[in-house]
């Protein structure tokens, strides 16, 4: 089984504005490190260009990150142990608080990418029931269930 | 065994010795390497290197240490590193560790990270005023066990492992502004975040003279 994570922030201001400038510069490396990471499997993508971002239709505001990992121990060192943690760190500059979850986490099948519609399921079910096997968390972190 | 069983092995000083050496390799360890290193016989080593691997201390695995593969390469020489356990000692006993916790997910619940970054700077900044000598002493007095690479000084162990695994980003902020705290004083050096799995989240390097 691999694990896919569906990650949302919802943005301070337009993409295209000099707020986020700084964020739409850090795009294209923190991409690229992402996709040569150890373990990473699968990255929906906006288009062809590094720094396109995930086009959907749950508005204008929320940019939408979606991958697929060989393990969580993949998946947690690209986020928290490289580059990557000190942009995260500056999350605040870019994008609001928001007191229920913005990130959750399931097992799929290996060679079987997952759904954006399936994802952001997966993200109101978190939100509503709490973590568990079908929808989790870092924090609360389940194990594939083995059929 | 328990935590004080496997730390009084350590009282033993050719073990301490030894186990100092594997530690501050930050890598797998070969019985000869560690023997020569310590001035000990090989046999010697390899007894207290496997007592030390019983207590829990350190972790070994067999690996080829020559280049050469395949017959003739020889059988893989038993290599030794430091075990990824925690082993806490306080007497009377003491539990800061959940109350640690408990506090970061009160400061999460609140939004409160800002807040805790201010706080942790400061206490940077206090022990920092409270010591003396250059920066990596001070570094390797908390614990961060600080080694040169590249011209940067990196950390090889995160002194809040436990609490980095519940709450990265929070701790990893917080230990980002209490290393910037510790440098205050220093002239010429920066903290900046640039993390490496199985280490500390931050790195020291000095800053560019224009």
């Amino acid at each position: 089984m691999h694990l896919a994570q569906l990650n949302v922030a919802y943005l301070l201001a337009p993409l295209d504005s000099p707020l986020l400038a700084e964020f739409v510069a850090l795009l294209e490396p923190v991409n690229l490190l992402s996709d040569s990471s150890p373990g990473f499997v699968w990255r929906l993508k906006g288009g062809p260009d590094p720094t396109d971002t995930v086009q959907h239709h749950y508005g204008d505001e929320l940019v939408i990150n979606f991958s697929v990992w060989e393990s969580r121990e993949a998946l947690w060192n690209f986020v928290y142990r490289s580059r990557h943690l000190a942009v995260l760190q500056r999350r605040r500059e870019w994008f609001q608080r928001v007191a229920v979850p913005y990130s959750v986490m399931w097992w799929v099948p290996e060679g079987e990418p997952p759904t954006l519609t399936e994802g952001m399921a997966r993200l109101d079910r978190l939100r509503a029931e709490g973590p568990g096997p079908e929808a989790f968390t870092f924090k609360d972190f389940y194990d594939p269930v083995s059929v | 065994m328990d935590s004080d069983e496997a730390v009084a092995l350590l009282g033993d000083p050719v073990r301490r010795e030894l186990y100092r050496f594997v530690v501050g390799r930050g890598r797998a360890v070969g019985r000869a390497e560690a023997a020569e290193a310590t001035g000990v016989a090989r046999g010697l080593a390899a007894f207290h290197l496997d007592k030390l691997v019983d207590a829990g201390l350190l972790t070994a695995e067999f690996k080829r240490l020559g280049e050469r593969t395949g017959p003739g390469s020889g059988r893989p020489a038993k290599v030794y590193r430091r075990s990824g356990a925690e082993h806490l000692v306080s007497l009377p006993p003491r539990d800061y560790r959940t109350v640690a916790l408990i506090l970061a997910e009160v400061v999460d619940l609140l939004g409160g990270d800002e807040l805790a970054e201010e706080a942790a700077r400061r206490a940077g900044r206090k022990l920092a005023a409270g010591a003396s000598g250059p920066v990596r002493e001070t570094l390797a007095r908390q614990g961060y066990e600080p080694y040169e690479e590249d011209g940067v000084l990196r950390l090889r162990n995160c002194p809040f492992h436990v609490l980095a695994g519940e709450h990265p980003l929070l701790v990893c902020s917080m230990n980002l502004s209490l290393c910037q705290g510790l440098l205050d004083g220093a002239e010429g050096v920066t903290a900046r975040l640039d993390p490496r799995p199985g280490e500390c989240c931050v790195v020291i390097s000095k800053n560019n003279k224009n």
